[in-house]
């Protein structure tokens, strides 16, 4: 049996790209909640709800960035360049807020100042995140299996409408995080901004999923030709219902609405790989067109093998070891 | 205004890398230390180490925060910036950086986590060991990106397949012949790079007479790894530059300055090398003494610059005063362990003012040797940037000069601000001190659940809280 490695690193790259955005969504979305909490106190608590994990959150863009390196590196030379600008400035936005765990001391002078970096990183790795999707969703002008485009050709309407989603998403995702591991006015606050986010977060998913099939004819190809259709409608139902009993969840339970919507990316997720597969550059490389040498997909899967489930199993340790609540009158003294 | 994209992407990744690298030297060896604190601790019990260990961590957080941010940056510029060179070699780098991913960078965040706000849950034994891993997946992150740099000095174990590297024997590629040398060297010396901060924080408080015992532990645990490493270092580095004139030697001409193969060589002590007439000026120098060391020799011979054409040279005067830099810190910190070894023999080690004074202003040794170190590998190594395989011109993305430069200056700006910070932010933590001591009312000391390390600190030098 001949393995199809490029289909098996496609779904693994996928997973690791899924695994971070849900990840590094929710303290993405931590920053973006920033400025709405009523007072720094509080702020220190949503900080810290998240101060154990961003590290290794953000290992995860690390691992999608490389992975698309080793098992794709035709297709990362030709969209990196495609995206450079908002490529950098994800990465630049990302220090930002990066250091500002380390420098936002509470009760000095610099605490404000620290919070405004925390909140402005957040928002720009967001939408920058947004744009590098919608730009890779609407596709990039390659000759000769390189880039050939020009340097804004990511910029149009539809990039900046997945920008706003995705940090809507990721607010999303921080608001219900907080839901679960916080408590008194935070953790309030957290349930009635759930519910506006949600509602918000529905919206833009309905847009993209209106606009992407009538602007690109393959994604119309894909999802309404004739046998796609009779199994597909079961994406937008299912994340319909899942939407419902995230609303309901936000009144009391405490970690449904994030799990729900932690699913409800999934399926946006799972949407959006239906529309793109098996292209890696849409609309003209596919995965086998980029793979990389045989021998260097083998070697890669053998190792990933065998360290991805020792991986899950220590990052769940450390969640499962920083569980429970993080209290008002505990996030510092 | 026209750009050239090819000397701004250089500029940039240089720029960018070597931001980098300041922080690695330092937490490499610092983790480390923790880890040996933290054991300590738990072997004896004595408080003394916990204290020294809780210091560490505060200024360790701030430090790997910052390698960590600028790291993230790097991983993608082999993409942004050099996108021919990830088509042709990405066959081979590409896997070396995604196993370091996999056995490292998760490893080192994940358990970072625990090692900075696991103390109160989890018990001494498992905070101890979660330094160590936090230790060895730095080191472990060394080995494969030292394999991935060391195999586009020296390529090994790869076939060309229509001009696209295609790998053929792993190991041959993970060992390829400068890596072990490279390996070492650098792992060396970001342990020296840490030992001399010590030491210099150490001294500093042993002459101001703060925290007595814990000062003086700092200094004895500083000048014993010194005076075993520094001269190993030496050695090293000696050996390491032999390989190199085995497989560069390009590269190493350019180190001694020496143009003509047909004589033996002269060290130079200082040169102005002129690369239009392709000789030396001003140059003060011991007769035969590059031929003495390179082949053991006084009239042994070495290839010159002008065995290859003026366009297959690296800029020689970069390559030459980096690596006139790196042997200059080379022999000073070898003084400094030998004094420091033997004060410490005679038990003078803690009343001789002027050596702690000298060791008190020595903590930039390490991080100046190690980025001229760096400078003389990556600016030897020119005009390639894989070694026979691509030329630096073949290997950029197409991208205007125009974007480059923006993103350059927004690099500058950013990694400036932020750096100043980190020093602020760093310096605060070492004029504060030790805390949570015997002055300390019992459980005030220690973060009591997950918070960020420096924040505590924060609070504490900015007086308030
Ligand atoms: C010899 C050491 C060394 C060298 C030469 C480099 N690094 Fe590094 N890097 C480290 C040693 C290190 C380290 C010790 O593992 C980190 C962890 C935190 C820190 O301060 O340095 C690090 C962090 C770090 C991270 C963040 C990891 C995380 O999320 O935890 C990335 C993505 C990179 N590096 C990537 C690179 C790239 C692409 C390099 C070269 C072009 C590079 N590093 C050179
Ligand atoms: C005085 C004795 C030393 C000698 C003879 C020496 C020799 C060398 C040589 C020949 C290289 C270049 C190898 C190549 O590019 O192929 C190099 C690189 C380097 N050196 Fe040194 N070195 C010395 C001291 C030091 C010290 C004290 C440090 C730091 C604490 C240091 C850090 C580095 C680093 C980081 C590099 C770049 C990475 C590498 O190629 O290993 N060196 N050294
Ligand atoms: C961490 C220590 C390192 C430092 C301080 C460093 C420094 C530099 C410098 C100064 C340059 C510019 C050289 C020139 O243009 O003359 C450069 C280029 C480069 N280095 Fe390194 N380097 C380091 C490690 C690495 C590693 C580990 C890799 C890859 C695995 C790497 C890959 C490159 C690439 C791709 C370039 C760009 C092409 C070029 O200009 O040569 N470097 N580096």
């Amino acid at each position: 049996m001949v393995l199809d490695l490029p289909t098996i690193w496609a779904a693994l790259l996928g997973t690791a790209v899924a695994l971070y955005v849900v990840m590094d969504g929710f303290d993405l979305g931590i920053g973006l909640l920033f400025p709405f909490a009523a007072n720094e106190r509080q702020r220190d608590q949503m900080m810290a709800s998240v101060a154990p994990y961003w590290d290794g959150n953000e290992t995860w863009l690390v691992l999608g960035g490389g992975g698309l390196l080793v098992a794709f590196p035709r297709a990362y030379a030709v969209i990196m360049p495609a995206l450079y600008l908002p490529v950098i400035a994800m990465l630049l936005a990302l220090v930002l807020r990066g250091v500002a765990f380390e420098f936002r001391a509470p009760q000095a002078d610099t605490t404000a100042a620290w919070s405004i970096a925390f909140f402005a990183g957040s928002a720009l790795a967001a939408f920058c995140q947004g744009v590098i999707l919608g730009g890779y969703i609407q596709g990039i002008h390659v000759e000769n299996g390189a880039f050939a485009g020009g340097p804004f050709d990511w910029a149009t309407p539809f990039a900046a409408l997945c920008g706003l989603g995705v940090m809507a998403g990721y607010a999303l995702l921080g608001a219900t995080w907080l839901i679960m591991k916080t408590e008194g006015a935070v953790a309030d606050l957290a349930r009635r901004q759930a519910r506006v986010l949600l509602v918000v977060v529905m919206g833009f998913m309905v847009a993209v999923s209106v606009w992407t099939p009538l602007a690109f004819a393959r994604i119309e190809a894909r999802w309404f030709s004739a046998p796609n259709i009779y199994v597909l409608w079961i994406v937008p139902v299912v994340t319909a219902a899942v939407a419902v009993t995230v609303w309901r969840a936000t009144e009391r339970r405490d970690w449904v609405p994030f799990v729900g919507t932690v699913g409800l990316f999934l399926l946006g997720y799972l949407g959006l790989a239906i529309s793109t597969y098996p292209y890696v550059v849409p609309p003209v490389l596919t995965i086998w067109d980029t793979a990389a040498a045989r021998s260097s997909q083998i070697f890669m899967l053998a190792g990933t093998v065998v360290l991805l489930p020792i991986i899950l199993a220590y990052v769940a340790y450390v969640y499962w070891l920083f569980r429970g609540k993080v209290r008002e009158d505990e996030s510092y003294h | 205004m026209d750009f050239d994209p090819l000397l701004l992407a250089r500029l940039q990744f240089a720029f960018t890398i070597t931001f980098h690298i300041i922080f690695p030297s330092f937490t490499i060896g610092l983790s480390a230390y923790i880890a040996t604190l933290l054991i300590l601790r738990l072997r004896t019990g004595d408080a003394r180490y916990a204290r020294l260990a809780r210091f560490w961590t505060r200024i360790f957080a701030v430090s790997f925060a910052l390698g960590v941010v600028s790291g993230l940056v790097l991983s993608y510029q082999f993409g942004t910036n050099w996108s021919r060179f990830s088509v042709v070699v990405g066959n081979v780098i590409g896997p070396l950086i995604g196993y370091e991913v996999l056995t490292a960078f998760f490893l080192e965040a994940s358990f970072l986590g625990i090692l900075l706000f696991g103390g109160e849950r989890v018990s001494p034994a498992v905070h101890a060991a979660s330094a160590v891993i936090v230790a060895t997946g730095t080191a472990i992150s060394g080995f494969w990106i030292l394999s991935a740099n060391s195999w586009m000095q020296t390529p090994a174990g790869h076939a060309m397949i229509d001009g696209v590297a295609h790998p053929q024997d792993w190991l041959a590629i993970i060992l390829n012949p400068s890596f072990p040398y490279r390996f070492a060297h650098m792992m060396t010396a970001a342990y020296l790079t840490t030992a001399f901060v010590v030491l210099a924080v150490g001294a500093r408080w042993v002459l101001a007479e703060r925290h007595y015992d814990e000062a003086r532990i700092m200094v004895r645990m500083a000048v014993g790894m010194i005076a075993v490493l520094a001269p190993l270092q030496v050695i090293i580095g000696d050996q390491h530059g032999l390989n190199t004139l085995k497989y560069q030697p390009v590269k190493v001409a350019a180190m001694e300055a020496h143009w003509d193969g047909s004589k033996p060589g002269d060290f130079h002590v200082f040169a102005w090398p002129d690369e239009k007439a392709e000789t030396n000026r001003f140059a003060i120098s011991i007769p035969r003494g590059s031929s003495l060391i390179l082949t053991h020799d006084p009239d042994g011979l070495f290839p010159g610059l002008t065995s290859v054409p003026p366009q297959d040279r690296p800029p020689v005067k970069n390559v030459f005063f980096a690596f006139r830099i790196m042997l200059a810190v080379g022999g000073a910190m070898v003084l400094v362990a030998m004094t420091g070894a033997v004060l410490w023999w005679r038990g003078a080690l803690f009343t001789t003012g002027w050596f702690l004074k000298v060791a008190s202003h020595g903590w930039w040794l390490g991080f100046v040797a190690i980025v001229a170190g760096w400078t003389v590998t990556e600016s030897g190594r020119q005009p390639w940037i894989v070694s026979g395989i691509l030329r630096t011109t073949d290997a950029t993305s197409p991208v205007p000069g125009g974007s480059i430069a923006a993103t350059l200056a927004l690099f500058i700006l950013v990694y400036g601000g932020v750096f100043s910070m980190g020093i602020y932010f760093i310096n605060r933590l070492l004029a504060r001190g030790l805390v949570g001591g015997a002055s300390q009312p019992p459980g005030t000391g220690t973060p009591l659940r997950p918070q960020s390390a420096a924040r505590e600190a924060g609070r504490g030098v900015l007086g308030q809280g």
